[in-house]
């Protein structure tokens, strides 16, 4: 797509750097996300980082820009949705083990990627809610116009 | 024991800025800090001399009094959220307030009295 | 039964409408009234099945057990206040449904309100310091949310006002649960008053009680720290007030201060003597400040000051007449407040001014709000068949018996001084003669149907000073509060607090944490 608001934003040469910038943050915030449950990190911390990348784009490019290509009605769905899935995850632990949020997946072996039970899928499902939620804290501080009088 | 007085006395400079100042962004920033100064003093509460980080790694033995103490820094993570919650709540206050009052001074927002 | 359920069911509701009821607005509402619905049938399902059950309900999150994972707890005072919450908040969702049409957002307004109402029932639940005061931010956050509901200028100042306040004051209690951490070393608040009753207090817990008294006395709105609620509560719109004068201030304070300090740290006199003197501060100053207001609203904030100053007194006496005394006006509050709260609510849908100078003789077009703002009145300030008589009685007999007659004088006149504003709005609003203010629009059926049952609670709920039904539904619940052994004992008698259960679970769980791994 062509950029219509060539004006907006910042110089040339931090618009060429950030195009390899905003993927490596994005996939340095996913990799804290998933491996949670062995170093530090975990949903919260990732999701920032998440969110981190996309502010990083608008602060680049400029708003006008980002807002023409990402939808921000499916960026509200999956905030609310990822809330409503951790409520269903406790739900399900509550009836398949027999206490809220109860661990029903295995335990698995130590020091592996797919263990410590459900606590990675509950990670994945923050980082979809707090990345979105800030990100669209951001946006909607940012382009807020006041009006006159 | 250093330490934790200067954690206290960080709550007394978040306390002072969150009261005394006047411009609405400067109480926002008070109240970040003593947020700061209670999520360090319980860090330091969980700390034990010479131990290591509570993660588990291969080949080092485990046990329990060799690490520090790994519940306050989970209370920590969650309060970080909560402050964060906050901060961004009152920054879109303050905004609308500037856009209504004309002006980010305390002492003339107050139109509610008596 | 499931406890958890409290929590969950609003949260789901919340996020529910958050995701469908940005597209259809009329789900949004259906969304809330089937949530709030079902929370008050639970509620009084769950206050029936306690005495079978020995009093005392546990649950553990988790999997895990008691001082290594949240405990929710049921016992006779939870489920008191969960019946009225869900009560007050059933009657406020309903009165919403068509108040909110003078507002844009129908869907925040809903979820906003619903994630309110989780937060309470999780405070109410809890058995854990850390989660008390997570549950507690999130009703707080949502509350600020919901006072500058409507923003114009005035909403935004109060607003902020109230966050900044809260926020100080919830950062002293997180301070005051580190010093308790650090040296108890459990956040369980059963094991925690296990360990001060077996271990001594130390000199480091009177810096506790004084972060406490402030941290929780502002959620209260006691006297020095009642300045955010006269500006809160008119900001914000009318079924919110009656939620935050309603419940929101009995939740998050005076529920969260008599567990704490009469199950954990066994009612320590200095506080207790701390309590009487702001309470009788709250009472007077409410009382006095209220007769000068001019604004329908702010009048009825501070005479929320003055009633809350009244359950407070009635806790800090310490005898348990004077506790069921706080614990019936508590109720009754709730329910003459919030059905005051709606009346004005229903002035300002009507005529478009909250200013009593401009009002007048408004008992000719609105004869439902007339009537049960009339029944109201009756209930506060005191007069015999209605229940406020009976619970202000008790709290000035109990002074009385308690050796402080000094201050079940006080009481007493301030109690005409209450007759005297609220006879004052009457003349004003309703009866006399027609000042500026022009009808705009009728009052709609939902707005007079929640008042009207509120009126009759009113009356109704009289009946609990029956002997016979008080020895059935209140003197367990007040049990509870005098007599923190069987809290304490049922807790902390789980399994969990064997010295070998950590290494007995993970020794089951997998077979390479015990013990050195080379």
């Amino acid at each position: 797509m062509r950029n219509n608001y060539p004006n907006e934003g910042m110089s040339v040469i931090v618009k060429t750097i950030t195009r390899f910038t905003v993927w490596l943050i994005l996939f340095y915030g996913l990799y804290i996300v998933i491996h949670g449950h062995l170093s530090p990190g975990g949903g919260f911390a990732g999701g920032v980082i998440v969110a981190l990348s996309y502010v990083h784009l608008t602060l680049a490019y400029g708003k006008n820009f980002v807002m023409e290509r990402t939808n921000r009605s499916i960026m509200h769905t999956l905030e609310a949705l990822g809330g409503l899935l951790y409520v269903l995850i406790g739900i399900v632990g509550l009836y398949l083990a027999g206490s809220f949020l109860a661990n029903f997946l295995g335990v698995g072996k130590l020091y592996y990627l797919q263990s410590a039970g459900y606590i990675p899928i509950l990670n994945i499902i923050i980082c979809i809610k707090v990345g979105m939620g800030l990100y669209l804290v951001f946006f909607y501080l940012a382009s807020y116009k006041a009006k006159k009088g | 024991m250093i330490l934790y007085l200067m954690s206290f006395f960080l709550f007394m400079v978040g306390l002072y800025g969150a009261i005394i100042k006047r411009d609405l962004i400067k109480i926002i920033l008070g109240l970040g800090i003593m947020g700061y100064s209670v999520n360090l003093f319980l860090i330091l509460v969980a700390y034990r001399t010479n131990a290591l980080a509570p993660i588990l790694k291969k080949g080092v033995e485990i046990s329990a009094s060799s690490m520090v103490d790994p519940l306050p820094q989970a209370l920590v993570l969650t309060s970080i959220v909560i402050e964060l919650g906050i901060t961004a709540l009152m920054a879109a206050l303050a905004i609308r307030i500037y856009e209504k009052y004309d002006t980010l001074d305390i002492t003339k927002i107050r139109r509610l009295k008596g | 039964m499931i406890i958890s359920q409290f929590v969950f069911v609003p949260l789901s509701a919340a996020f529910l409408i958050a995701i469908i009821g940005r597209k259809k607005e009329n789900i949004a509402s259906t969304i809330a009234m089937i949530a709030t619905a079902w929370l008050f049938a639970a509620s009084i399902i769950a206050f029936l099945k306690l005495p079978a059950a020995d009093g005392l309900i546990i649950r553990n999150t988790s999997g895990w057990n008691a001082p290594f994972t949240i405990s929710l707890v049921l016992d006779n005072l939870s489920s008191f206040m969960l019946i009225v919450i869900s009560l007050i908040s059933l009657t406020s969702a309903f009165y919403a449904l068509q108040y909110i049409n003078h507002f844009t957002g129908k869907w925040n307004f809903f979820a906003l309100f619903m994630l309110m109402v989780a937060g309470m029932n999780g405070v109410v639940l809890t058995g854990d310091f850390f989660n008390l005061y997570v549950f507690m931010e999130i009703s707080l956050i949502s509350a600020y949310s919901l006072v500058a509901f409507g923003t114009e200028a005035e909403e935004l100042e109060a607003a902020f006002k109230y966050a900044t306040m809260g926020t100080i004051t919830s950062t002293m209690i997180l301070f005051g649960i580190g010093i308790l951490y650090s040296y108890t070393s459990t956040l369980n608040m059963a094991d925690v008053g296990l360990q001060l009753q077996r271990g001594g207090f130390p000199k480091l817990v009177f810096l506790v009680y004084g972060l406490f008294i402030a941290g929780f006395g502002l959620k209260t709105a006691l006297v020095p720290f009642h300045a955010w609620l006269p500006d809160a509560h008119p900001s914000a719109p009318a079924p919110i007030s009656a939620m935050l004068s309603g419940v929101l201030i009995k939740t998050l304070g005076v529920y969260a201060i008599v567990r704490i300090f009469f199950n954990v740290f066994n009612a320590p006199q200095v506080v207790l003597t701390i309590f009487l003197l702001l309470g009788t501060l709250s009472i007077v100053i409410g009382g006095l400040l209220s007769v000068v207001q001019w604004d329908f609203k702010r009048l009825l904030g501070f005479s929320s000051i003055s009633q809350i100053g009244y359950v407070i007194l009635g806790f800090a006496l310490g005898t348990p007449l004077g506790i069921l005394g706080g614990l019936l006006h508590l109720f009754y509050h709730a329910i003459f407040k919030s059905l005051l709260f709606l009346d004005s609510g229903a002035v300002e849908y009507a005529t478009g001014t909250r200013d009593l100078r401009k009002m007048g003789g408004l008992s000719k077009e609105l004869k439902v709000t007339s009537s049960t703002s009339m029944i109201g009145t009756l209930a506060i300030s005191g007069i015999p068949p209605f229940n406020g008589f009976f619970s202000k009685l008790i709290i000035i007999i109990a002074c009385v018996q308690a050796g402080h007659i000094g201050l079940g004088i006080i009481a007493a006149l301030v109690s005409i001084v209450t007759l005297a504003y609220f006879l004052k709005v009457q003349k004003h609003a309703f009866y006399g003669v027609r000042k500026s203010a022009k009808i705009q629009e009728k009052v709609p059926f939902t707005l007079k149907t929640a008042m009207i049952v509120l009126a009759v609670l009113c009356l109704v709920t009289s009946i609990f000073l029956i002997p016979s039904i008080k020895a059935v539904t209140f003197e367990p619940i007040e049990k509870c509060v005098t007599d923190r052994t069987k809290y304490i004992d049922k807790i902390t008698e789980d399994k969990g607090f064997d010295k070998n259960y950590l290494d007995n679970e993970l020794s089951n769980n997998t077979k390479e944490y015990s013990g050195s791994q080379k």
